[in-house]
């Protein structure tokens, strides 16, 4: 009835883990009373859980980003701590749970805070940027969320019910075949990845159609805000690597679950083969990780400087080719497989090759400060952070890209460096940035700005200190995922770098305090005309939180900084002569309830349930069914609605609020007015 | 309407007999073992490279004339990653094999 799932699966073998798990279920319990005690129910099932709208599903991809990174935090100060103490002897994990600390924390970290918070960014902004009122599938975006929130899911209940996989974030086999690995942590890891790549591969084409399809007039390809085009560059990289990820993961649980032997030791399999599937997906997903983040940082600089975007077709170009170039590197994360030379060399080169169009960014960001007015508004110091940080792993990669000196560096703490270094300042301060830029528009006021730039100075010293002691430790030949040690001589680099993990927790701590901050004074740092950062693309021109249909008439593009350009033209805040009918997609219930019939059928999966899993599995083709049946799916805001909403909204902007634009009036030449002087 | 509803209709049964034929051949050579070695690989992956060609042009209407040349060009982009893909793995996985003899 409950196949493999008994009362032994009750974390009672550490009191560490039986801290966690209560640590969830506490948790869990909290929010759940919260909730309760609020009477917020009716409120959070119809106003957010069942809609469909862009902004909020954005807005709770974000939060699950949040609430995982909190989680997938914990693990990072436990190893560290681990590792700080374990000189020739235990620490406080045993091994095993050690294992699931460093396989949990590079899961969660890359599926279920990266990926969230991304996605989450993209769905908020990428609409409004490119003057559409929604995305093109509503309803699919929804489902995708709801898949993404299921894998997370069982993330978490691994702590509960059972343990996670012991394997890493990569779970090579043969040891996550089931001969070594026979329990059900790595069909928790594997359950949650197809889960949420199912929702990732439909975000990708989701975003693809959007783009391409929904555009307003005269936003062409290139006039496009370089977010939008790196979320169009990597809705494509997700579209091509994540099935990838799916299929290897499929053939993984056929392996452990039906005795398939695609990856065993024995009786034909190939586990090289895995690794090679795994990183077609892997490598792509670094830059699906990376491009967005880049895309923020070109709008920050571009607005706190005060200046356009420097070399924007470049910019353009070079995204375009890492998206490419992406797929032509992933053997670079197993040159040690013994590969013969010239296939190390083809993917080295490679690799280098893909640093260039990189390093044309950074110049490109670099010139756009020169000579600009810079606010070193917290978005921007993130950004001025990243460039400096980046560089240096920057070069630690290319450095890695020579296969000779990979032999020497590979699964070393100077690998684990290295990505950290990418990541951490590549992605997550992209994400702060785009926090800190876009939090006006999806609640209508601004974050407080001195707990940002705390927040921002112990994430950057703490990132610091965390991680470079790790590239010296790799010098002096730590392998990673070590639980205890015996060389004396790497302990002091150990305890600073869990010194940088309690920085970094101050710095998380101090976002917490910022959003608490900032809500509650939110009164005096509203955002009445919807530009508070005198913005440049089109997204400022909404108001802030939009309407549920962004744009009330879909505005007329005529310039790359489409909005900013209104904005001189004097066109900006202009009320239209006449409203129109808008059609909008309905809220679903059917998106949640896929997500939980998604978590279900994984968990039954896990435990060998299987007529819980059919059940899901055929309770899911209903709800589908019904779904393609429903041809009611929008409603209308009638013209009159409209015209009541921007009106309301038209009379509180006072020429007071408004941007004094003179100063980006174009003068001498370039304002084609005739030049004084003598002919 | 009618007449181009009926034709849609003609060319989706056309395209799902081609790929129930298309289907039909590698399962009969494999279960039948009327093929072995080598060189019911190749007639396998023939066949499912066609049927793909099939799926496009039957169900979704894809055509050098009449479609727009931005998809032909995302078609293309997907050919060139499907080759890339396909191809390193080929490359990788048989370079391995000799070394590993």
């Amino acid at each position: 009835m409950l196949g493999r799932l008994t009362f032994d699966a009750i974390p009672l073998y550490s009191w560490v883990a039986m801290g966690g798990a209560a640590v969830t279920v506490g948790g869990g319990l909290a929010v759940f009373l919260l909730i309760t005690y609020l009477r917020a129910w009716k409120v959070l099932w119809t106003d957010w859980l069942t809609s469909v709208d862009h902004k909020k599903i954005g807005i709770m991809y974000v939060v699950l980003a949040l609430v995982m990174l909190a989680r997938g935090f914990v693990d990072a100060l436990m190893m560290r701590a681990q590792q700080a103490i374990a000189l020739n002897n235990d620490g406080y994990l045993p091994a095993e749970h050690f294992e699931q600390i460093f396989s949990s924390h590079g899961t969660i970290m890359i599926f279920f805070v990266a990926m969230p918070f991304l996605t989450g960014l993209i769905n908020i902004i990428v609409p409004q940027q490119i003057g559409a009122r929604d995305v093109a599938f509503p309803f699919l975006n929804s489902v995708s969320l709801f898949l993404t929130a299921a894998g997370a899911g069982l993330v978490l209940i691994s702590l509960v019910i059972g343990k996670f996989s012991t394997a890493g974030w990569t779970g090579y086999p043969p040891y996550s075949g089931i001969d070594y690995n026979p329990g059900v942590g790595v069909d928790y890891w594997l359950w949650a990845l197809i889960v949420s790549g199912v929702g990732s591969t439909m975000t990708g084409i989701n975003f693809i159609v959007t783009i391409v399809k929904n555009r307003c007039p005269g936003m062409t390809y290139m006039r496009m805000p370089l977010f939008t085009w790196t979320a169009l560059c990597i809705s494509v990289l997700i579209a091509f690597a994540f099935p990838a990820l799916t299929v290897v993961a499929a053939q993984l649980v056929l392996d452990r679950t039906l005795g398939f032997h695609f990856f065993t030791n024995g009786d034909g399999g190939n586990m090289m083969m895995f690794a090679n599937l795994l990183w077609i997906w892997g490598h792509p997903e670094v830059y699906i990780l990376i491009l967005p983040a880049f895309g923020i940082f070109s709008e920050v600089v571009a607005t706190f400087s005060r200046k356009r975007l420097f070399g924007y077709k470049s910019l353009v170009y070079a995204t375009a080719c890492i998206a490419i170039l992406s797929f032509t590197v992933w053997l670079h994360h197993f040159f040690t497989m013994g590969s013969s030379a010239n296939v190390n060399a083809v993917f080295g080169i490679a690799t280098m090759i893909i640093a260039v169009p990189t390093g044309v960014k950074i110049f490109d960001w670099m010139f756009t400060m020169y000579r600009g007015r810079i606010e070193f508004h917290p978005s921007m110091v993130f950004t001025i952070g990243f460039m400096v940080t980046f560089v240096i792993g920057g070069v630690t990669g290319v450095l890695l890209a020579l296969p000779p000196a990979d032999y020497l560096m590979h699964n070393s703490t100077f690998l684990v460096a290295h990505f950290h270094n990418m990541l951490i300042p590549g992605a997550l301060f992209g994400y702060f940035a785009g926090l800190n830029y876009w939090f006006p528009k999806a609640f209508g006021f601004k974050l407080d700005a001195k707990w940002g730039i705390r927040s921002f100075w112990f994430w950057i010293v703490g990132f610091y200190l965390a991680f470079m002691p790790l590239y010296v430790l790799g010098f002096m030949g730590m392998s990673r995922r070590m639980e205890h040690y015996a060389d004396p001589t790497w302990q002091p680099y150990l305890i600073v770098a869990a010194l940088g993990a309690v920085c970094i927790l101050c710095g998380i701590i101090c976002i917490a305090v910022q959003l608490y901050v900032s809500a509650r004074n939110w009164g005096s740092a509203r955002d009445t005309t919807g530009d508070p950062w005198n913005g440049r693309t089109l997204e400022w021109a909404t108001s802030s939180p939009p309407a549920p249909y962004n744009f009330a008439i879909l505005p007329e593009v005529r310039d790359l900084d489409a909005f900013h350009d209104m904005k001189i033209k004097g066109t900006a805040y202009q009320a239209p002569t006449s409203y129109e009918d808008i059609v909008m997609p309905k809220s679903s219930g059917l998106g949640p309830v896929l997500g939980a019939l998604g978590f279900a059928l994984g968990f039954a999966m896990v435990w060998y349930i299987w007529w819980l899993a059919a059940l899901c599995l055929v309770l899911a083709l209903v709800c589908i069914g019904i779904r393609a049946c429903d041809d009611d799916t929008e409603y209308v805001i009638p013209a009159s609605e409209v015209a009541a909403i921007e009106n309301v909204r038209l009379a509180q902007i006072t020429p007071a609020d408004m941007h004094d634009m003179r100063d980006f009036l174009p003068r001498g030449a370039a304002s084609g007015a005739a030049l004084p002087g003598r002919a | 309407m009618n007449h181009s509803s009926e034709r849609a209709a003609s060319t989706y049964l056309t395209g799902f007999v081609l790929a129930v034929i298309l289907t039909a051949i590698p399962f009969a050579l494999v279960w039948g073992g009327l093929l072995t070695g080598p060189a019911v690989y190749a007639v396998i992956a023939v066949a499912a490279v066609i049927q793909v060609l099939v799926h496009l042009i039957f169900f979704l209407h894809l055509d050098l004339k009449s479609t727009p040349g931005e998809n032909l060009f995302f078609l293309g982009f997907a050919a060139v990653l499907i080759f890339i893909m396909v191809g390193g793995s080929l490359w990788i996985m048989i370079d391995l094999h000799h070394r590993m003899m």
